[in-house]
């Protein structure tokens, strides 16, 4: 990037200084740590020169926004054309409960909306499964049959807004219920817009909601995008996902590298059904965590889009930009917020939300400061999305692309970050790939390791977390109103899929299931049969079940 | 004679929710610590938790839950623990379970009640200090 003369006059420089200024200086201040180093342990120097990035090519490493590897952003203009999409995560209690809460967003100014399933649901439970007992609309909102789904979005029109939703295991069967919303407003297939999570490997060291074994959970995965691919032209089929990752304990290397293997298991699983690699890799989407490192966080935005760009183009051969992509959303992370003086979780949001921004974000979630209480309020929520709009409409970051490319820090940092992640890929490949990282216990052994070190370091006060291990205050009262999800929930949600299960037609509920059976044992692509059955009203749980038989249950690999 | 049995410990995570970061650190800490720790994964019912607890023999249980079924799922371990005869066990919790719920836990006879942001070395000497007299 530097002109090979003045790189060694900097140099001759910066050997002065190291031996004049800087021993001077550190002398009378000494710096307040040994070392410093970021969370995914690279070292951090004390001054970043062009020394550092002189073997950099402008145009091979960064190029121009919108044009290949995409270091500097997806697209020519970003943020000064379109901003971000703003989009919250909300569900609890009933499906009347968590329309009315969609419906308060959109009219706040979101602009997608994003909905968090109870686990029963997550776990391909009706409501009235002995499992459910206590947790039904507790943490998301429940969703057992068709009937709870028309509800969800009634009165939201399918062709206007898009809809992410959180779910895995039954992603095939949740997205059934969505296109069969769609078909009762009359929106055609090719406009309904939106994501399911659908990434399962993640599940079995992340988030670990499992309900199949690997490989079966894999194929549904893939089964969702080979259709959408074929009948849902603007449907995001998966969102894979580092989110669960980073808060399961990963570094960000690990988030970083974890992820993209992720991905290169799915598009591999996806070429085995006989599409094409520019067929289906636009629509694959991304979602990571953005933490507390804010230069770190940004970096590795930055070399997540260069790395899937190159993976791509080189190991995939693939044709189409579009394909190289990484079209990501960002969520603060959770596992930062504390119970402790809650409002300092608004800083720390903030300063996650900008590193997201920096990075070059699609779209983002902030999280509401009460959430390592409870679920978020509504006040809090709106403090959420108001973040996100000064960081847009008064911060005067989208006002140029990339705004921080060309530091000395940020570039040599995305550099090392995706360097690293290298390495994490070719150890996996050296594995046998994804599954076979799972089955040894790779994944989950390098999370844990994280998470111990990370408690360890806050523990022993060598990390500061404000308002925990220093600037403590006496609290007693939290000065926050804790929403409350009403045992009464459970009580409504079970009537309502009893009433379901007499007025629907049990005969061809019986027909579609025993059709699901089929063609789960023939291998076959199961969202077809899964749309039919839910339009029939089979529940979530009676569709789960049937796989359950086929496939069989996932147990747990434990690993301290 | 006092015994020299190493102090036994299950971690068990009711509850439907995956959160088990916090369980496996807490896990690993009582182990480093000197402690004989059983974790038996997520999702395990309260009939599970007693029955590992009765076959392990343990002294003490720790429950993890985030998903805010707490105010069911553990009054029922709390009665199972009874109607096995372990109420010398001594149980403590920890997870996202809101301060004005804790006085209403510690009556079922839960000893403590950790919230996130709690030391580790915290949750060993809490365990160390309120160990059962086991007969």
């Amino acid at each position: 990037m530097f002109d090979k003369e003045k790189v060694g006059e900097i140099k001759k420089q910066r050997e002065r200084w190291e031996n004049t200024t800087l021993p001077k200086w550190i002398s009378r201040h000494p710096e307040r740590k040994s070392e410093f180093r970021n969370h995914s342990g690279i070292l951090i120097k004390r001054v970043y020169t062009p020394e550092d990035i002189e073997n950099m090519d402008y145009i091979k490493d960064l190029g121009f926004p919108g044009e290949y590897p995409f270091t500097r952003g997806l697209h020519a203009t970003m943020y000064r054309g379109r901003l971000w999409t703003m989009r919250m995560f909300a569900g609890y209690g009933t499906a009347e409960d968590t329309n009315k809460r969609f419906k308060y967003l959109l009219s706040e100014g979101e602009t997608g909306l994003s909905t968090a399933f109870d686990y029963p649901t997550i776990m391909g439970y009706d409501s009235d499964h002995p499992m459910a007992k206590g947790e039904v609309g507790v943490c998301g909102v429940a969703v057992s049959s068709l009937k709870d789904m028309e509800i969800l979005f009634d009165g939201i029109p399918l062709d206007k807004v898009t809809t992410s939703m959180t779910i895995n295991g039954p992603a095939s069967i949740l997205l059934a219920m969505y296109v069969a919303v769609g078909d009762k407003q009359g929106v055609s297939r090719e406009k309904l817009g939106g994501t399911t999570q659908n990434d399962n490997l993640k599940e079995f060291f992340a988030q670990k909601l499992c309900i199949f074994p690997p490989l079966p959970s894999l194929k549904l995965s893939t089964d969702v995008i080979e259709y959408c691919a074929r009948h849902l032209p603007k449907w995001n089929p998966i969102s894979i996902s580092g989110y669960h990752i980073r808060e399961a304990g990963a570094t960000a290397l690990q988030e970083l590298a974890f992820t993209i293997y992720d991905g290169i298991a799915y598009v591999e699983s996806t070429l085995e059904r006989g599409l094409k690699v520019d067929d289906f890799a636009p629509r694959l989407s991304f979602f990571f965590a953005s933490h507390n490192d804010f230069f770190e966080e940004i970096a590795k935005f930055r070399a997540a889009r260069r790395l899937w760009a190159k993976i791509m183009k080189e190991r995939f051969q693939a044709k189409n930009p579009r394909s190289m992509w990484m079209r990501m959303h960002v969520q603060t992370s959770g596992c930062t917020l504390t119970a402790h003086q809650p409002l300092n979780n608004i800083v720390r949001t903030t300063i996650q939300a900008l590193a997201a921004v920096l990075g070059g974000t699609q779209s983002l979630h902030t999280n509401s400061f009460d959430e390592a209480l409870c679920l978020p309020t509504e006040e809090a929520v709106r403090v959420a999305l108001r973040t996100q709009q000064i960081i847009a409409y008064e911060s005067g970051v989208t006002n140029t692309v990339d705004p921080l490319a060309g530091a000395y820090y940020i570039e040599d940092l995305t550099n090392e970050m995706e360097e690293k992640a290298w390495e994490y890929i070719q150890k996996i490949d050296d594995m046998g790939g994804a599954i076979a990282a799972i089955e040894k216990g790779f994944f989950q052994k390098e999370i844990a390791d994280s998470a111990y070190r990370y408690q360890r370091e806050i523990d022993e006060t060598k990390r500061i977390l404000v308002g925990v291990n220093e600037y403590t205050i006496k609290e007693k009262e939290y000065p926050v109103k804790l929403l409350r999800v009403d045992p009464k929930v459970e009580e409504e949600q079970i009537a309502r899929l009893q009433k379901v299960k007499q007025e629907r037609d049990n005969k061809k509920v019986k027909e579609t299931l025993e059709k699901l059976h089929y063609a789960a044992e023939k291998n076959e692509n199961l969202m077809p049969t899964i749309i039919e059955a839910v339009k029939a009203y089979a529940t979530l749980g009676e569709i789960t079940e049937v796989l359950r038989k086929v496939y069989g249950e996932y147990k747990e690999l434990i690993v301290i | 004679m006092q015994s020299i049995r190493k102090i036994r410990v299950l971690i068990a995570k009711p509850g439907l929710d995956s959160h088990d970061r916090g369980a496996k650190v807490v896990a690993r800490a009582l182990r480093d610590a000197g402690m004989e720790v059983i974790y038996t994964g997520l999702r395990q019912t309260p009939e599970q938790i007693v029955e590992t607890a009765l076959q392990e023999d343990v002294d003490v249980i720790g429950l993890s839950i985030l998903s805010g079924a707490h105010k069911t799922l553990f009054p029922r371990i709390m009665e199972l623990l009874k109607e096995k005869g372990l109420t010398d066990i001594m149980v403590f919790a920890g997870g996202i379970i809101p301060e004005e719920d804790v006085p209403e836990l510690k009556k079922l006879g839960i000893k403590e009640v950790f919230g996130p942001g709690t030391p580790t070395d915290k949750i060993i000497k809490f365990v160390l200090e309120n160990l059962p007299h086991r007969t």
